[in-house]
């Protein structure tokens, strides 16, 4: 992937020789099917437009590379993709420039960037490009008559077999209460009390000898195909590609996914920082946010470009619209990830989740 | 005492025909013997080529020859270490090929000495009577004799590492003896010491093998170690024995080329042969002349030997009696006791001349044409 | 020896003692010289990083550098009684300043480590802060109830101290409160202590697995030949130079459920179908990896002490009348001993080590406490927690080393 888009960018710098002002960014995301939807959807549109080149690098999300750049004073990354909670969390910390909403580009019938964007898109650093979930998905060749609600995933004896899940308490914890019935509104309400974070608890530890857990984001898919796992909470874009792309007989269930978004962030002190500006009003435009979503079912973290959201990229009759985690249908019990209450929480439960699993 | 487990069919067959044979005085004189042996590592080339040798009770036989001539081979052999490809060795009238070495009963002095460094000299000696299941005093009191033995009493609490290489040495001998085994091998045991203790530890050995009665195989590249202290010699090159005997015929008599040249200085004179009569050789050299030699391992008319003589019987001058020649002095060398002359003899650069430093002896300079001469018994034409 | 009273004497009159030092100083500079630049590179690239880094076990000041008058308040505090509105006053003034400095998240992480939910109580008071007017306590009061309660100060009040036991007592499972007493975690929030037990726990056992597998091979490659041996090395060093990601992928396919290692129990009838063993997201997973990838380490060593073991040792004791096992035992093992400690102790301290693996194959009972170390590296960022976790983790392996150098001796050791 890194390399493509390095030979790519040497091939747009050789187009555009002699153009006067050319340049180069590093974009550092999160690699796979996702830096390759970003190349598609804004790094090749925006060389074409202006000429200038973006460098791709991978990570494994986190704030850790960023502060150990910003605190050494030897920044080599000009915009980095990064979750909601890090977004807001590197920005307390002074990490992230500070940026004006009011240089984004404004929606379809002239309406504000402030209000083009989905609620809490645009924060005081970072702007979102993409809204993505975790969801949880079965092989359907395996279950045929597969699991329908979060309850299904913590009922053993109505489908037996392994779980995956991801190391760690956040979208955990959220998943047990709600297969605990407590509804989507209530969730995080309920966690902030010693109670709820025992009744979440209670709960995983009704299938704690059937999980298997998992880091990675594409494990998963992986997990599934080798039969390892009957079903497993995962990213919806991985499980996606593995059916659009791999045609694998998987499916997603949608209900009580988590939602999130993905952000774009500059670096205080970037090296090229008025040129990665410039990339990240350029790519969270309405046409780039849609040309990105044909190639990874995240959606657009913009009103505006969910209309231009076309098929997939390489199978014309695949739309993407019901496939996105803002799609109506599957929307319905959706639990919006609050960022706020694990900023506050996340040290606590996750040496509690840690103590846990350890025992 | 050696117990056999399972031999096979044609071993088992041999042994009952050699114990039938045998009387007491046979078996004495055949403690060891070697019966078309061969051996190959590769399955390729032969180390050691149909190996036939007899060792009498209480002999110190040594092994002699250059590196890889197959001799320290033979002697792992009769180890245990090393598995005979073909052929059988006994061992007082027993076939011991299928004998794990540990059942032979016999001594080893190595190389290098193999002392056990983790184990103090006291330890490295009762080792072997541990094994053999003897009590605490018993091993105390053998313990201390061997080390007597090899006057080294005193020196039990102390590692291999604090001591000499000659104390290495006795050490590793009194191991070897502690078990009183009846046969003693040793694989070049004094080559790591400097010459003056390896002469003085030459005759300690010997004098243990006499006063003790034990047999000794001994394996040597140096062949005055081995005139030294052997009652017979086998001169190994190329797997094969080229001779068997005792060091003076060795040195005196040598029977190929090999052997002459290999045993002491030796002059050589290639030539052909041009007339036989009787014991007698007419040898025609290169240049023509000619002298009379001792027939001894050499063809018919007209084949190609080398005559071998030793310097201490070239004489300087001419005699009625002897072959003359005229050799060119190209180098002196004064050593002492005697000088030695390098001189061109016949064609041969080499050939070296040794006088007594006698009161009075002829001198000759360098580039002097010297009168020489030997007798015919003293010149032996050997193989080519 | 030599004459205390009269020492002896160099042919200039100076003493010889004095005379040999100096001829030695040269050299010695010289070797030193020589010596300097790797020295330089060790200092700057791995002794001085590791005290900054094992520094902030230790030492925080955050807390104290961007929040300066409420530190000074904090102190004069007993802890116990009512805050004072001086403290409160300081407080809002230093929220100002650090809003404006945005370093308020940096304050907000430090007083939420020491209780959970003041990260947002601080950043949503520091957004409002300039717009508050005294009495500083009402107004505080006012914006969150949480102003007003004791904890929230104790918690500012650990956070505010600059050198602090805190993260080691974290490290141990203990916690800190703002009178000085010293706690152990609710039982639901131990874990570091567990980590600690188990990673030893794995690591003896890999070295153990190690060494009985490791043994023998090596024994097999120093007695071949050069050229055989020499190609069975690179077998041996084979999970070198594979990449992380084929092995694991590897273990995967291998060790999975449905992998092969399962397949051949079910078809051997080991193991029903439906009850195949799990062998890998566990902690057999993780003895097994890091055993694989671990051997060399032990086979290396060995093979080099061993292949220095002349055959004439064993050969002796087997003339003396000594059995196979017997000329093993007592001759060969104890010479190999030196490569056993060698081996045994850089299987020991690599593994305890190790994350990439267990993180990797671990699951959840196969974590160790560098994972934990990981985490608050990258994940959680708190860095103070991970270098008191590196403390303790360092003390315990140096007070290996001195066990080890008690009851075998250090100078036992043999590399290679």
């Amino acid at each position: 992937m890194k390399r493509d888009s390095l030979l790519l960018g040497i091939a747009a710098t050789a187009l555009i020789a002699g153009a006067a002002h050319s340049g180069s960014i590093t974009a550092v995301s999160w690699g796979g099917a996702y830096t390759k939807s970003q190349v598609e959807g804004y790094h090749k549109p925006w060389t074409a437009a202006t000429g200038h080149v973006v460098v791709s690098e991978d990570y494994n999300g986190g704030l850790a590379e960023v502060k150990s750049q910003v605190e050494a004073g030897n920044v080599t990354w000009d915009i980095v993709d990064l979750e909601m909670s890090d977004a807001v969390r590197g920005c307390d910390e002074g990490l992230f420039e500070t940026i004006d909403p009011g240089i984004l580009p404004a929606g379809a019938d002239g309406m504000a960037a402030e209000d083009d964007f989905i609620n809490g898109a645009i924060t005081e650093c970072a702007v979102a490009n993409i809204v993505w979930s975790t969801i949880f998905a079965y092989d359907n060749s395996v279950l045929t008559d597969g699991p329908e609600t979060i309850a299904d995933f913590f009922d053993l004896e109505k489908f037996s077999g392994k779980r995956g899940l991801r190391k760690g308490p956040k979208a955990t914890l959220e998943l047990a209460l709600a297969a605990d019935g407590v509804s989507a509104d209530q969730i995080y309400e309920v966690l902030g009390t010693p109670e709820g974070v025992d009744r979440a608890f209670a709960k995983l530890d009704s299938i704690k000898d059937q999980v298997i857990w998992r880091e990675a984001g594409s494990q998963p898919p992986q997990l599934l195909a080798d039969g390892e796992v009957v079903m497993t909470t995962a990213y919806n874009g991985r499980i996606f590609n593995a059916v659009a792309a791999e045609d694998k007989p998987f499916t997603i269930v949608w209900d009580s996914q988590i939602f999130d978004t993905d952000l774009w962030a500059i670096p205080v002190g970037a090296p090229n920082r008025d040129l990665a500006l410039e990339f990240l009003v350029f790519s969270t435009a309405i046409e780039q946010l849609a040309a990105q979503a044909s190639y990874i079912s995240y959606g657009p973290a913009r009103k505006s470009s969910m209309p231009l959201v076309g098929s997939f990229h390489s199978k014309p009759d695949l739309m993407m619209g019901p496939h996105m985690p803002t799609a109506p249908e599957n929307f319905a019990t959706a639990i919006a990830n609050d960022f706020e209450f694990w900023a506050d929480n996340q040290d606590e439960l996750n040496e509690r989740f840690n103590a846990w699993l350890a025992s | 005492m050696v117990e056999v487990s399972a031999v096979e069919i044609s071993g088992v067959d041999k042994a009952k025909e050699r114990r039938k044979t045998l009387s007491d005085a046979s078996e004495k004189s055949e403690f060891v013997v070697f019966e078309r042996v061969q051996k190959s590592y590769d399955g390729e080339t032969l180390v050691v080529k149909d190996l036939n040798l007899t060792m009498a009770r209480g002999e110190f036989l040594t092994l002699l020859g250059p590196s890889g001539s197959g001799k320290t081979t033979c002697l792992m052999m009769l180890a245990g270490f090393e598995t005979a490809t073909h052929g059988d060795i006994f061992l007082a009238g027993r076939p011991i090929n299928n004998i794990p070495p540990y059942k032979r009963g016999i001594g080893m002095v190595f190389q290098n000495y193999a002392l056990f460094p983790h184990m103090t000299v006291g330890e490295n000696l009762s080792f072997p009577l541990e094994v053999r299941k003897l009590g605490k005093s018993e091993r105390e009191e053998k313990v201390k004799k061997a080390l007597d033995m090899v006057k080294m009493v005193g020196f039990e609490k102390r590692r291999p590492a604090q001591l000499s290489g000659g104390q290495q040495q006795r050490i590793a001998l009194a191991r070897a003896l502690v078990f009183e085994p009846e046969l003693i091998l040793m694989d070049e045991p004094l080559g790591a010491l400097d010459k003056q203790l390896r002469e003085h530890m030459q005759f300690e050995i010997k004098h243990l093998h006499e006063r003790l009665g034990i047999t000794v195989v001994y394996v040597t590249h140096d062949q005055s170690e081995a005139l030294t202290m052997s009652d017979r010699i086998a001169v190994f090159n190329d797997g094969v024995i080229q001779q068997l005997s005792n060091p003076d015929d060795l040195y005196e008599r040598p029977e190929n080329a090999f052997v002459a040249q290999f045993i002491g200085e030796n002059n050589r004179l290639k030539g052909t042969i041009e007339s036989l009569n009787g014991k007698i050789v007419h040898v025609a050299f290169d240049d023509g002349c000619q002298s009379k030699a001792l027939a001894v391992n050499c063809g018919g008319k007209g084949s190609r030997t080398t005559l071998s003589i030793r310097p201490e019987r070239v004489a300087l001058g001419w005699d009625e009696e002897s072959n003359t020649t005229r050799g060119e002095v190209l180098e002196l060398t004064y050593l002492g006791d005697h000088i030695r002359y390098r001189m061109n003899v016949h064609g041969n650069p080499d050939f070296v001349l040794r006088l007594p430093n006698t009161s009075g002896h002829a001198e000759l300079a360098v580039g002097e044409s010297a009168k020489i001469s030997w007798k015919s018994e003293d010149c032996r034409a050997l193989d080519p | 020896m030599s004459d205390s009273v009269n020492p002896i004497l160099a042919a200039d009159g100076t003493p010889l003692k004095k005379k040999l030092g100096q001829a030695l100083f040269r050299s010695r500079v010289q070797a030193f010289g020589l010596v300097v630049p790797l020295l330089a590179f060790v200092i700057v690239s791995f002794i001085v990083p590791i005290v900054v880094l094992l520094w902030q076990g230790i030492h925080d000041s955050r807390y104290a550098e961007l929040m300066p008058g409420s530190t000074l308040a904090l102190s004069k505090w007993d802890g116990i009684t009512e805050p004072t509105e001086e403290m409160y006053s300081a407080l809002v003034a230093d929220l100002i300043e650090a809003r404006k400095q945005k370093t308020i998240g940096k304050v907000a992480t430090r007083v939420n480590r020491e209780l959970s939910g003041t990260r947002s109580l601080f950043t949503s008071t520091a957004r409002r802060a300039a717009r508050l007017a005294a009495p500083y306590k009402d107004a505080l009061v006012e914006v969150n109830v949480a102003w007003g309660e004791i904890e929230t100060w104790q918690a500012m009040k650990v956070a505010s101290r600059v050198y602090t036991p805190g993260y080691l007592l974290a490290a141990l499972d203990f916690s800190l409160s703002a009178d000085g007493t010293v706690t152990r975690k609710p039982e639901n929030r131990r874990i570091h202590i567990k980590l600690f037990l188990r990673t030893l726990e794995i690591s003896v056992v890999v070295t153990v697995a190690c060494l009985f597998l490791g043994y023998p091979i090596a024994y097999l490659l120093s007695s071949l030949p050069l050229r055989t041996s020499n190609i069975l090395l690179i077998l041996v060093l084979l999970p070198f130079w594979t990449s992380l990601l084929v092995r694991t992928t590897s273990w995967i396919a291998m060790l999975q459920a449905q992998g092969v290692m399962n397949d051949l129990f079910v078809a051997f009838g080991i193991t029903g179908d439906d009850d195949r063993f799990s062998l890998i997201y566990n902690k057999t997973g993780t003895l097994i990896a890091m055993t694989h990838i671990l051997l060399p380490f032990m086979i290396l060593p060995l093979y080099s002490v061993m292949k220095a073991i002349p055959p004439s040792y064993v050969r002796a004791a087997k003339s003396m009348g000594a059995t196979d096992w017997t000329a093993f035992w007592r001759v060969y093992f104890p010479q190999s001993v030196p490569g056993i400690g060698a081996g045994v102790l850089l299987v020991f301290i690599l593994a305890i080590g190790y994350y990439i693996t267990p993180a990797l194959v671990g699951g959840q009972d196969g974590q160790m406490i560098s994972n934990i170390i990981d985490f608050h590296m990258r994940k959680s960022l708190n860095w103070n927690l991970a270098a008191a976790i590196g403390l303790v983790l360092l003390v315990i392996i140096l007070a290996l080393f001195w066990i080890y150098d008690r009851i075998v001796g250090i100078d036992n050791l043999k590399l290679g």
